[in-house]
């Protein structure tokens, strides 16, 4: 008997991947949302933690605990309830500077998609942005909503360590970096924001389901809110939602 | 009182690591943790310390450490290394007890490349987000030990008694290493499979606690290379779009955006884990239940094994002048 709404994955004999869908989309990932919410809830014997990303919920589980038919059964019996989706909580702007000096790739990224600078980095600004998922490294926090026109593939071969905070575009997803790595993606934007700042209240600062805005800020003010940011304060604005 | 380990050389990559940083992957931080669990987990084991405490992890880049305050009693599980004591040379896997000012050096020897090194005791030191592992690349946790570190160790515990030769906890084999299919073997045709299984591969000069390059038959994508990301396992073997796969360990990035074609299994991941650079292998595919049974054999091996049989009463005399004929006794040599 399967549920026609997912794909049970291996990944190796100590992981199980639930997929719902191939896409970037707000219903998919509601329902990866909903699946991870149930197993936070239940906090099921074996299973040692779940990672909600865009289309699908990895469940990593202790097989000496929990058998692989077993855990598909209690995935099973989660679906069959319908989980609800957490609603989005907050609305963030996110300022973000796409001077080319700054923004290591925009001109490579413009040549690719057949744009200017300043067309790539008016129409990444114009997205209305859905935080999916972190992942990749700490506070890496992954967007979908960005506009077709800036859909390229991801580079074959990894480039160079980016700078600190880079806002990345690849495989037509974008996505709000903190600290200095190699990356398949390509550098469109630096935010002042730190995602994850590890004495922080909140460590990791957006919730995934919350939306997300880019507000375009020249070289000067990126310094300025650089400083700031890193002195502890927050410079992306807040905005809950009822 | 705490007895002190005192870094005086750390060669870099050489870490904490407890059972791992568990909780964070849905914030993007990775569990870091030992990259030869079974081997972390037989030294905390033998020097009566709890699975998951934080031991040393030593790099190919070596340690050497002294003892401060009062005797301790180190476990160390370097096979492969070439390891002393105060002096004198000792098996690369050994129980021995330190006084106060005496010094335990690890060195690469012709094969391995991670030791650890559990003081019977507990390491104190400050968690981050809940784990005393380091994660190099982040600084989570820290950046790794450096000469100059002191690290506390809380309830020692070091009766002075001869230097103990440990039993082999996992046989030595050069079988293929074993892989459960998935989760996006879809994305090669039948052929590449086999290609990917058959081989042989190199272990790349560019591996690290992140990632162990192969060097082979280059792998080409049936659907292209780009997939939405998605969950990154210790063991997955990532196709990236120029075809060479990266087995991603440790310290990986905990989602990625590259197919996987298969996942190390981690009866295996502890023997891969110790290849270095040039090293060569093939893959086997086995079903998850092979897997797990495979695991179940290959913790009860661990668990199994002890004091290497016959060696309990060796003294460190005898081990100082079996140093004096062969050199530095390494548990390869040890003790025919």
């Amino acid at each position: 008997m399967s549920d026609p709404s997912y794909r049970l994955l291996n990944a190796g004999e100590r992981a199980l991947v639930v997929e719902f869908g191939a896409t970037v989309d707000p219903a998919i990932n509601g329902q990866v949302l909903a699946l991870d919410a149930a197993f936070v809830a239940a906090d099921v014997a074996g299973v040692r933690e779940t990672v909600p990303t865009y289309r699908s919920l990895m469940i990593h589980y202790d097989p000496l605990v929990i058998s692989r038919e077993n855990l598909v059964a209690r995935i099973a019996a989660f679906e069959a309830a319908h989980p609800q989706a957490p609603a989005p909580r907050a609305r963030w702007t996110f300022p973000c500077c796409y001077d080319p000096a700054i923004a290591e790739d925009i001109a490579e990224l413009a040549a690719l998609v057949k744009l200017d600078v300043a067309q790539v980095a008016e129409i990444h600004a114009s997205g209305a942005y859905r935080a999916y998922m972190y992942g990749f490294a700490p506070g890496y926090c992954y967007l979908g909503g960005l506009p077709r026109e800036l859909a390229v593939s991801r580079r074959a071969t990894v480039r160079g360590p980016t700078p600190e905070n880079a806002v990345l575009v690849g495989g037509g997803l974008s996505l709000v970096a903190t600290f200095s790595m190699p990356t398949g993606w390509y550098v469109a934007g630096r935010t002042p924001e730190r995602m994850f700042a590890p004495h922080r209240a909140r460590p990791f600062l957006v919730d995934v389901g919350d939306e997300l805005r880019f507000e375009p800020i020249d070289a000067q003010t990126f310094a300025a809110l650089d400083s700031r940011a890193k002195s502890g304060e927050t410079v992306a604005r807040r905005e809950a939602l009822a | 009182m705490s007895a002190v380990l005192r870094v005086v050389h750390a060669g870099p990559g050489v870490t904490l690591q407890d059972s791992g940083r568990w909780g964070y992957l849905r914030y993007g931080v990775t569990q870091a943790g030992p990259m030869d669990v079974l081997a972390h987990e037989f030294a905390n084991r033998m020097a009566g310390n709890a699975p998951g405490a934080a031991a040393i992890e030593v790099s190919v880049g070596g340690l050497d450490v002294v003892v401060e305050e009062t005797a301790l009693e180190i476990a160390v599980v370097a096979p492969g290394f070439r390891v002393s004591g105060a002096g004198a040379g000792l098996p690369s896997s050994c129980l021995v007890t330190l006084a106060p000012g005496e010094k335990l050096s690890l060195r690469a020897g012709e094969s391995g490349a991670w030791a650890y090194l559990a003081p019977a005791g507990r390491i104190e030191a400050e968690p981050e987000l809940g784990s005393l592992s380091m994660h190099v690349r982040t600084g989570v946790g820290g950046v790794g030990l450096k000469a100059g570190d002191r690290l506390a160790i809380a309830e020692p515990r070091g009766e002075i008694a001869a230097p103990r030769a440990l039993a082999d906890f996992r046989a030595a084999t050069d079988a293929p290493i074993r892989i459960v299919a998935g989760p996006q073997d879809d994305y090669f045709d039948a052929a590449v499979f086999e290609r990917f299984l058959t081989g042989p591969w190199r272990v790349a000069a560019r591996s690290d606690r992140m990632a162990y390059a192969l060097e082979g038959p280059r792998l080409d994508h049936a659907q292209g290379f780009n997939i939405v990301s998605d969950g990154i396992v210790f063991g997955a073997i990532q196709i990236p779009g120029d075809g060479w796969p990266f087995v991603q360990m440790a310290d990986r990035a905990p989602t990625g955006g590259y197919p996987k074609i298969a996942t190390v299994i981690a009866a295996d991941l502890g023997r891969l884990a110790q290849m270095r650079p040039g090293a060569s292998l093939r893959f086997a595919a086995v079903t998850v239940e092979e897997a797990v049974d495979a695991w179940r054999q290959a913790r009860a091996a661990m668990e199994a094994a002890g004091i290497a049989p016959g060696l309990g009463g060796l003294s460190s005399e005898a081990l100082l002048a079996r140093n004096l004929v062969g050199g530095v006794v390494s548990a390869h040599g040890w003790p025919d």
